[in-house]
């Protein structure tokens, strides 16, 4: 771990024992976050992004069992906290945006208790600080008459401004982390737009490091620097996002970004890129290619062996049995196919 | 709106309203979730339905589907007015795709029995013929003859999708209406729902209404769009023009906020501010007025009307022919 690191995470692996075998929900995940910068996790539903998130901000459910040869965080290893330990870096230094807010915000107390007991289950501030605290960060997101809406329940708020809320109580106590998963799928795109200005706006002011979790390739391109592609539990591909965007090597990756039209480059009704099949059960036995049954360039290697992570300079890397040699360049983004 | 001919499915002004109470002691209030929408739909075409939660796109397609009554105003299918149509007859015309394959397949019938259902109401064919028309369809989305005897929960929901694409089509309608057709799926599986509507819509000569908040599927879809704001239709036009000059103030900060696949740009504030839009206390004049970072005094008094533009119209003061004198007149009282 770099000094400049805010996260380490080396081999993480999240499993369920379930009665039909083990569920591997994240395997062999590793990746590192300078200070400062924004990871985005992109990848399908059910492919491991919450959980990668929840392992790091031990919420895990009570079934899951975690593997992991370091998950360190501002230089401490998290894996060797007790949960007082753990609890006092969660919501203080490291906090989580969710898709619905409901889920963190509590329908029976209004909007400032809520963001004040953010602030003083951590720290020692006075009661009147807690409360100025929590003003000056509604104003921050953008919530005019700050004072009044302190008075007001959950569910008196729009969507919008629920998520709003809830990034100001992320920012209670200035963490050096923010995960946020999801944060506006569930949102109406021009709510989207500005929440997602909103975001990058205060983690450039306040220099935070952010984990950005989305299957939405839209806000990947807009609000990241470094991008992990996951896959049934794995990360498939790392890169810087232009990158990523301009020269995918995981045939995932590739197939991925022919899914989606792109206003002005896809042609009207012309059909769009597809990925036969579907994503594989994560349970058992798991050898060679998870991506094999639907990967055109699909050999009995791959279906047989674990395929090797193939590192391309510092940023880049992807998991595959084809070299870069033997990989097409990217033809483009909405390219007819 | 000129070919008379080929016009498929037309709404003149279009009102619906409905009685909600807001509290137990409260008095019932009107809420207006439609008001005052006209269409002309022409076969062939593809209209893209847009605008955000709550602006009254699925009411509207209650309506079409004649699943709701309208409050006032009047909707033609095929030239005859909806309720001179049998709702049975109806249903033969007109099918819906909606967002969600999970609850919308009942989970007690198999796949064969849902796709069937149809040709049994409208009594079509021998049980043999029926078996096999529905083993037909199911080929035609692409899912496996072992289909036909399994259960939703045993589908995946790109493949639950698809038998609602199938039970759409079973009966060969002119016009399938999608209510967010792709939301719920993930975009591998949401580009093979978009193929299957593509390839239909060519192979079936099909008319579709498609509901997305989406706007680079819409995009892709459609051949014309209209955009909702508060129950109103404030601006239609052929997708090129649409997106090439955006001109109601909402359908500008609306393709502001598409995120594009394509890095290096930053997500820009739609500079709609934090006003919402509440439905039971509507804002006087132009219903946009409170988030539009252009409005003029006269917005806030008289609601614009419609201004023609090329392809459709836009309903905003910016551009109505008379309102440069209004403006003035109304500013002037304002600094007075
Ligand atoms: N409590 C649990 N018990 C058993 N399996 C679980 C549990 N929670 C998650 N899983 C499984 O772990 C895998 C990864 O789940 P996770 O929620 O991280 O996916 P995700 O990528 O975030 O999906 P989505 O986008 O749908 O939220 C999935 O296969 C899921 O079914
Ligand atoms: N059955 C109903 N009773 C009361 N209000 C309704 C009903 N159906 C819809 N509405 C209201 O009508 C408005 C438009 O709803 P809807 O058409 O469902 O919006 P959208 O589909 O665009 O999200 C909303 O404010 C909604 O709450
Ligand atoms: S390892 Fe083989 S199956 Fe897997 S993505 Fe690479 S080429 Fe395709
Ligand atoms: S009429 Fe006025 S308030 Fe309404 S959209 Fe046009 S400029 Fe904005
Ligand atoms: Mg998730
Ligand atoms: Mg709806």
């Amino acid at each position: 771990m770099k000094p400049l690191d805010c996260l380490e995470i080396k081999n993480l692996t999240v499993t369920f024992p379930l009665s039909a075998g083990t569920l591997w929900a994240v395997n062999d995940v590793s990746f590192t976050l300078a200070r400062g910068e924004t990871l985005g996790i992109v990848g399908e539903s059910g492919c491991g992004k919450s959980m990668t998130a929840m392992a790091i901000m031990n919420l895990l459910p009570q079934a899951a069992q975690l593997q992991a040869t370091g998950l360190t965080f501002n230089g401490q290893e998290l894996t060797a906290l007790n949960e007082s330990e753990m609890s006092d870096i969660r919501g203080n230094r490291m906090a989580m945006i969710f898709q619905e807010p409901m889920t963190s915000l509590n329908p029976a107390f209004t909007v400032g208790a809520q963001l004040m007991e953010a602030i003083l289950r951590h720290r020692k501030v006075k009661k009147s600080e807690a409360r100025e605290r929590a003003l000056y960060l509604l104003e921050k997101v953008g919530i005019t008459a700050a004072a009044s809406r302190l008075r007001q329940y959950p569910h008196e708020l729009s969507g919008g401004l629920r998520q709003r809320v809830m990034i100001a109580m992320a920012l209670m106590c200035s963490p050096d982390l923010i995960i946020a998963d999801e944060p506006t799928t569930a949102l109406d795109v021009t709510i989207q737009a500005q929440i997602l200005h909103l975001l990058t706006e205060i983690q450039r002011e306040f220099e935070m490091t952010v984990i950005m979790i989305t299957h939405d390739l839209g806000v990947v391109a807009n609000v990241t620097d470094r991008v992990a592609v996951m896959y049934a539990g794995r990360i498939v591909e790392t890169g810087l996002v232009s990158q990523l965007f301009e020269s995918p090597q995981h045939p995932y990756t590739q197939k991925l970004l022919d899914c989606i039209p792109v206003p002005g480059k896809t042609k009207r009704g012309s059909y769009l890129g597809s990925i036969p099949g579907r994503v594989p059960s994560l349970i058992g036995d798991l050898s060679g290619c998870s991506f094999a049954n639907r990967c055109s360039f699909c050999t009995d290697e791959c279906l047989n062996n674990d395929p090797p992570w193939h590192q391309i300079g510092s940023q880049r890397g992807y998991l595959c049995w084809r070299n870069p040699e033997q990989i097409s360049p990217y033809k483009g983004q909405g390219v007819s196919l | 709106m000129n070919d008379s001919a080929s016009t498929i499915l037309e709404l003149s002004d279009v009102v619906r309203t409905f009685s909600v109470s807001r509290g137990i002691f409260k008095k019932k209030t009107k809420l207006h979730a439609v008001s005052g929408v006209s269409l002309s739909v022409q076969k062939g075409q593809v209209w893209g339905l847009v605008g955000e939660s709550g602006c009254g796109k699925s009411t509207l397609a209650m309506m079409i589907l004649g699943l709701l009554p309208a409050t006032s105003g009047r909707i033609t299918v095929n030239e005859k007015a909806l309720h001179q149509w049998h709702q049975r007859n109806l249903s033969r015309l007109i099918q819906p795709v909606f967002q969600d394959p999970y609850s919308s397949l009942n989970p007690r019938k198999t796949i064969g029995q849902i796709v069937g259902l149809p040709l049994r109401v409208h009594e079509i064919g021998s049980k043999e013929d029926q078996c096999k028309k529905v083993k037909e369809m199911l080929e035609m989305v692409g899912l496996s003859p072992r289909a036909y005897d399994s259960y939703p929960n045993q589908l995946s929901g790109g493949q639950r999708q698809r038998v609602a694409v199938a039970r759409a089509l079973i009966m060969r309608p002119q016009i399938v209406l999608c209510d967010e057709p792709t939301s719920a799926l993930d975009v591998s599986v949401q580009s093979q729902i978009l193929n299957l509507l593509i390839d239909f819509r060519q192979k079936l000569d099909l008319t579709y209404l498609l509901i997305s908040h989406n706007l680079a599927v819409v995009e892709h879809m459609a051949t014309h769009i209209a955009v909702m704001y508060l129950g109103r239709i404030v601006e239609m036009a052929d997708t090129d023009s649409l997106f090439a000059n955006p001109r109601h103030p909402y359908t500008r900060a609306l393709l502001k906020s598409v995120l594009l696949p394509e890095p290096g740009k930053r997500v820009t504030d739609p500079n709609l501010g934090l006003e919402f839009p509440n439905p039971f206390d509507l804002p006087t004049g132009c219903k946009f007025h409170p988030r539009c970072s252009e409005a003029m005094p006269v917005c806030r008094i008289t609601a614009p009307d419609a201004a023609t533009s090329p392809g459709g119209y836009v309903e905003c003061h910016l551009y109505s022919e008379t309102s440069t004198q209004d403006r003035n007149i109304d500013h002037s009282k304002e600094i007075a």
